[in-house]
């Protein structure tokens, strides 16, 4: 499968990355050798077997309903470009 | 015992268009927020109305390297739902990853469960009026975070962003499109509120969007939709449109009513309905496209690679399930069958668990109809004049009984009854007690009831002429009796006396 200008500039979007219209063959390039490496991994015969989620036998880890954290805005606040009033501050969404 | 009482299907909305009579085809997906102390994923807290950033950990603010570990009661609170909703439970499910950009989720992407939910295939009897409810199937119903809450109207040019909501767990509750009619979407989501109120896994408070719902509405001609349920074949059915983000049920059957007229409207005009997400606008009472957002659809669904499948067993759901309360279609169901109320009362009863709760202490030992016509018609009448609820309620289950069982020995009559509730609710106390005291006891004794008749008699000679014409106006002098013994003397015995004396 081979990937367009144009998909790789939409999937580029999507991901919210700028990518110059001037490396978008090379970028839809490597994008359509990934999805033809997938096709070949496609044709080998999978069935009845389970998909490998981890390589040891583990289970989900879980955590008791009990408030462990927060109060602390400032910190959460502290690498944002623009906070006030303990909001993040960003540009305008128009809805 | 059935689990609910029998029922008929409801007839489906008919909407005359200009040129035909069209249905319509209703499915709803319901965010009812799981009521816990701590989000999915994270150890902040979940509680309303925090400063802003207050409950956020760092997971929650997707700093780098924070990964997310289950919160395993916002687990047992979806596998409870599904229980209360008769749904098969998933004991493998897994969780994805929902990818769009918006500034109030930092992470990128919203951990859902798309692929394998936790819950499946269920149903919820929708009443619609006693003898008839619908039957809507639950498709499914999925765990998943809530986004955080963007304020635009702070400022002029930006937005401002709060992330306390981020990763609080959500329930989705999606069904399959059996809902008939706009009353039928709005008593649907009652009823899931109901059951989860009852449940404890979701206080479905709308206003505070703890609750609700985006609804799909589609419109058929007559007997489309009929074949749609025969092949499950959607191309019988209409395009549909997802009406996204109700929180309050007059908006979802007005949002439904409006989009549903919309629809025929371009259908008639020869036109052809888009697959859209529309916003309710009820300020102008319409609905409206989000063209700005349909980019954002291609959400790139994959397997969060961060969480392991979720894996629960058999016996712990099976601990579950012997923990579930009894749910409102069999408390409903067991107030008709044993204590003998009608439909109608015992689902006014039942509505609310605290209010079934009150009653059922008032009843127990007592006549149920009784206890029911007095928490029905004497408290709740009062409270609603009053603004109060149960819970804040001036006359507790006790005194009520104590009421009745005053009026059930015979010791004060229905009328006194009534003002001795009034003495309850302003003043409390004991209704024994303030009867003794009082002396509002209903006067029984024969001998006192006699006099007072015949004192009547006596002092109306006219009346009493009147009265041996036209035995009905023996009424009159009941009623003589009573307010002259300040409405204690027994009516029964009065009655009696009264005819005796006049010969009737």
């Amino acid at each position: 499968m081979s990937i367009t200008e144009d998909q790789a500039r939409k999937v580029a979007h999507l991901a919210r990355i700028a990518v110059d219209d001037a490396a978008l063959p090379a970028l839809a390039r490597e994008l359509g050798s990934i999805l033809h490496f997938m096709e070949q991994l496609n044709e080998v015969d999978v069935a009845g077997v389970e998909p490998m989620t981890s390589v040891t036998p583990m289970r989900l880890k879980r955590r008791k309903d009990q408030v462990t954290s927060g109060s602390m805005a400032d910190r959460i606040l502290s690498n944002a470009p623009d906070a006030r009033e303990g909001f993040f501050a960003v540009p305008k969404v128009v809805e | 015992m059935l689990d609910h009482l029998t029922y008929a299907a409801p007839q489906p909305k008919v909407i005359q268009g200009a040129k035909s009579d069209w249905e319509l085809v209703i499915g709803l997906e319901v965010h009812a927020q799981i009521a816990s102390k701590a989000k999915l994923f994270s150890g902040a807290s979940t509680e309303f109305g925090a400063e802003p950033n207050s409950n956020v950990a760092f997971v929650d603010a997707a700093m780098p390297g924070m990964l997310p570990v289950i919160n395993e009661f916002c687990v047992a609170q979806a596998v409870r739902t599904g229980l209360g909703l008769k749904a098969a439970i998933n004991l493998r499910s897994a969780f994805d990853r929902k990818n769009y950009f918006y500034p109030d989720l930092p992470q990128g992407y919203q951990i859902s469960q798309l692929y394998h939910p936790i819950v499946g295939e269920g149903e919820v009897i929708v009443d619609m009026g006693p003898g008839i409810a619908r039957r809507v199937r639950i498709e499914r119903i999925h765990i998943e975070q809530d986004a955080g809450k963007s304020i635009h109207d702070m400022d002029p040019n930006m937005s401002f962003v709060d992330l306390n909501r981020t990763g609080v767990a959500l329930m989705e509750i999606v069904s399959r499109p059996d809902i008939r009619s706009p009353e039928e979407a709005a008593a649907y989501v009652a009823k899931l509120r109901q059951i989860m109120r009852y449940l404890g896994t979701c206080d479905g408070n709308m206003q505070n969007g703890n609750l609700r719902a985006d609804v799909n509405v589609s419109v058929c001609k007559p007997g489309d939709y009929e074949r749609f349920m025969e092949t499950g074949d959607f191309s019988h059915l209409g395009t549909r449109c997802e009406i996204k983000n109700m929180n309050s049920l007059r908006f979802i059957q007005a949002a439904i009513e409006y989009e549903a007229r919309r629809q025929i409207a371009i259908i008639e005009d020869g036109g052809t309905v888009v697959q859209e997400t529309r916003l309710y606008d009820p300020d102008r009472g319409e609905t409206r496209s989000m063209r700005s957002k349909e980019e954002a659809h291609d959400y790139r669904y994959f397997p969060d690679p961060d969480l392991l499948p979720l894996e629960i067993d058999q016996a712990w759901v099976d601990d579950i399930a012997a923990a579930m309360p009894e749910l409102p279609d069999q408390k409903k169901a067991r107030f008709v069958k044993d204590l003998g109320l009608s439909e109608y009362d015992a689902g006014v009863l039942t509505a609310e668990v605290e209010n079934a709760d009150y009653f059922e202490a008032v009843a127990s030992g007592r006549d149920g109809k009784m206890a029911a016509n007095w928490v029905i018609n004497e408290l709740f009448g009062r409270l609603n004049k009053e603004g109060l609820t149960i819970a804040t309620s001036p006359v507790t289950a006790a005194q009520l009984g104590g009421v009745i069982d005053l009026i059930a020995k015979g010791d004060i009559s229905g009328k006194i009854a009534k003002d001795l509730f009034e003495i309850l609710w302003t003043e409390g106390g004991d209704p024994a007690a303030i009867v003794e005291a009082r002396g509002m006891k209903q006067v029984t004794d024969l001998g006192a009831i006699e006099a007072a008749v015949d004192e009547i008699i006596t002092a109306n000679p006219a009346q009493v002429e009147k009265a041996r014409a036209n035995p009905k106006l023996a009424g009159w002098f009941v009623g003589q009796v009573l307010k002259a013994t300040g409405g204690k003397a027994n009516p029964a015995a009065v009655n009696a006396l009264v005819a005796q004396k006049l010969g009737l």
